[in-house]
């Protein structure tokens, strides 16, 4: 028998329904594999103590007679920047040393509450900062993918270990965040499907803070279906997060299996960025194709400021960023490096804990958001984010989803020298401008480049219209037929 | 505009941020990159444009004016470096 941590999660769903195997047993090829693929460095702490209680507890509930739905006895990865309780929490960053929440996130309760089983706390980009998983303390992430030289390559980032997980067949779900499209890339340049839901979908309580008008939590899986059943247990109303909407979350599964007769689809023209492959314009037009063949209506339209979400984004960002990461200061949690005064102590704190992505970050926010300064860059930049709320808000009056690929590339090189900070800020190029618009994006891996390496489509929806989003990627994904894998698999 | 090293060491000040006077030239080639290339913002019109303050419509929800969380002093110090009693203990700032 294959090993039970290759099925996807509605085959394991189905699988622990039937009675096939137990949440046990496939809880424990999952921590198998999770342990063979420590090269990886996909996971920061392991906890297969609790997987294997949670894993009980569901086998118990199931032998009752009860189950708490699809998620029930599922294993899964949970990016290492939502809080857990008791449960090691570092966001990737020296400046959390030994931080153990004495709450649970609300999105990782939701999850317990659906009975999945937690194996551990993934790898990421220190305070979710970075496209490639290169700025962790904890060390880079590699992806599962390996280039034609057999050369390591980066996961993406910044939730880089909860995709690979998924990739390396490690589990078949795994949470992250996604601020600028730190889902929706790492999941392209993995070769597995992720999404960013639109901004209020999910609680962010709990979840350690990097720019707060632009977090949002969301899953990666192998296929569009789980991804439909893994948002649909994360999502929901929260008190305790004013920004959290309170509106149902819809059954998303059902949006699986459909055509998209009567769908309008629109090709944003200023996505055709200068110097980018023609492997990845010639994907692009592909997928229109394949899109117009399940029934829907391809639709060119325009999105002139495209070309400023990205500068306006380096603003808004490091500016809320400066603003959630004051808290680190030494006194209340996490590393402190002593001074003879309390100034003195906050900076050496904050000099030793922050790595150099995070300290340029909260510096260009410092000062973008300093006397003199504020109207001319951060006012400006959130002018610009209305505009491009505006044109967004248009452009879907003509069309019900946009298509675009994911990423400007495929998967690099870990060694690729990436010294200039704009250059690696450029991966982020398609993702952002969902992110400023509160829009629900989501990526899907739809065939290989040159190099054997995967390349991902990005469906973009109406806010809170994910069902639409579902039902196109699914089309797009069912087309597309990508059945690849990678070379390193845990477990193998 | 163009930041030197005075203007770096300023503002890692602000942000409370140590930096060794060796960094400060490579970190104010850096800083000048990344503002150099937000610049170009000021190419957008944004006459008469209301900056955005929320992406959602959604207005800001109220609640009853009453206590939701348990007496958790413990919890809420659990992970403190230094404390003292019930506080937070940081070097002394007044003599």
């Amino acid at each position: 028998m294959a090993k039970l941590n290759d099925l996807t999660l509605v085959e394991a769903r189905d699988g622990l329904a039937a009675g096939d195997f137990s949440a046990a047993e496939l809880t424990e090829d999952c921590i198998t594999a999770m342990e063979s693929a420590r090269d990886l460095n996909a996971f920061i702490t392991e906890t297969p103590d609790i997987a294997r209680e949670r894993a009980d507890a569901s086998d118990t509930r199931r032998a009752r007679g009860e189950t708490r739905g699809a998620l029930d006895g599922i294993p899964i990865a949970v990016k290492d920047l939502f809080c857990t309780t008791d449960i090691l929490t570092t966001a990737a960053s020296h400046i959390l040393d030994g931080f153990a929440p004495t709450y649970e996130s609300t999105v990782s309760q939701n999850l317990i509450n659906a009975g999945a089983v937690m194996l551990g706390k993934t790898n990421l980009d220190e305070f979710a900062m970075g496209s490639a998983n290169i700025t962790s303390y904890y060390g880079n992430v590699k992806n599962p993918w390996v280039g034609p030289n057999g050369e390591d390559l980066v996961p993406g980032g910044s939730s880089g270990g909860s995709a690979a997980a998924v990739a390396a067949n490690i589990c078949p779900g795994s949470i992250g965040t996604d601020t600028g499209g730190s889902i929706r890339q790492p999941a392209g340049l993995c070769g597995i499907v992720g999404l960013k839901p639109t901004y209020g979908r999910c609680s962010r309580w709990g979840t350690v803070a990097f720019a707060s008008s632009l977090d949002q939590a969301g899953p990666f899986a192998r296929t569009v279906r789980d991804n439909a059943l893994l948002l649909k247990a994360m999502a929901g109303h929260d008190p305790k997060d004013s920004t959290s909407a309170p509106i149902d979350v819809p059954n998303f599964e059902a949006t699986i299996g459909h055509d998209l007769n009567g769908l309008k689809i629109g090709i944003p023209q200023e996505y055709t960025l200068d110097g980018m492959p023609e492997e990845i314009q010639k994907l692009w037009d592909q997928g229109a194709a394949w899109m117009k063949e399940a029934g829907a209506e391809i639709k060119p339209v325009s999105l002139p400021h495209t070309k400023y979400a990205l500068p306006a984004y380096y603003i808004v960002a490091p500016a809320e960023a400066s603003s959630n990461l004051a808290r680190y200061d030494g006194v209340r949690y996490g590393l402190r490096v002593e001074g003879n005064t309390l100034d003195e102590m906050y900076e050496n704190t904050r000099g030793a804990g922050f790595g150099a992505e995070v300290r340029r970050r909260v510096m260009i926010g410092t000062y973008v958001l300093s006397a003199g300064y504020y109207d001319a860059y951060y006012v400006k930049a959130q002018q610009v984010r209305t505009i491009i709320l505006n044109e967004f808000n248009s452009v879907f009056e003509d069309v019900d989803v946009l298509l675009t690929p994911t990423a400007p590339n495929a998967a690099f090189p870990m060694d690729a020298k990436m010294d200039d900070p704009v250059k690696m800020y450029l991966n982020d190029v398609f993702t952002v401008p969902a992110n400023m618009a509160g829009l629900p994006g989501i990526s899907v891996p739809a065939g290989l480049n040159k190099h054997g390496l995967p390349l991902g489509l990005q469906v973009i929806a109406k806010p809170f219209d994910e069902e639409t989003m579902f039902r196109a990627a699914d089309a797009l994904e069912r087309a597309a037929n990508f059945t690849a894998q990678p070379k390193y698999l845990g477990g193998q | 505009m163009s930041l030197n090293r005075d203007d770096v060491r300023r503002i890692a000040f602000l942000a409370r941020i140590k930096i060794e006077d060796s960094d400060l030239k490579p970190l104010s080639d850096e800083l000048n990159g990344i503002i150099g290339w937000v610049e170009q913002l000021s190419e957008v019109n944004t006459d008469d444009v209301q900056p955005m303050t929320s992406v959602t419509e959604m207005l800001a929800p109220q609640r009853t004016d009453k206590v939701t969380e348990e007496e958790a002093t413990e919890k809420v110090l659990a992970n403190a470096p230094d404390r003292a009693q019930n506080f937070y203990a940081v070097p002394k700032v007044v003599d």
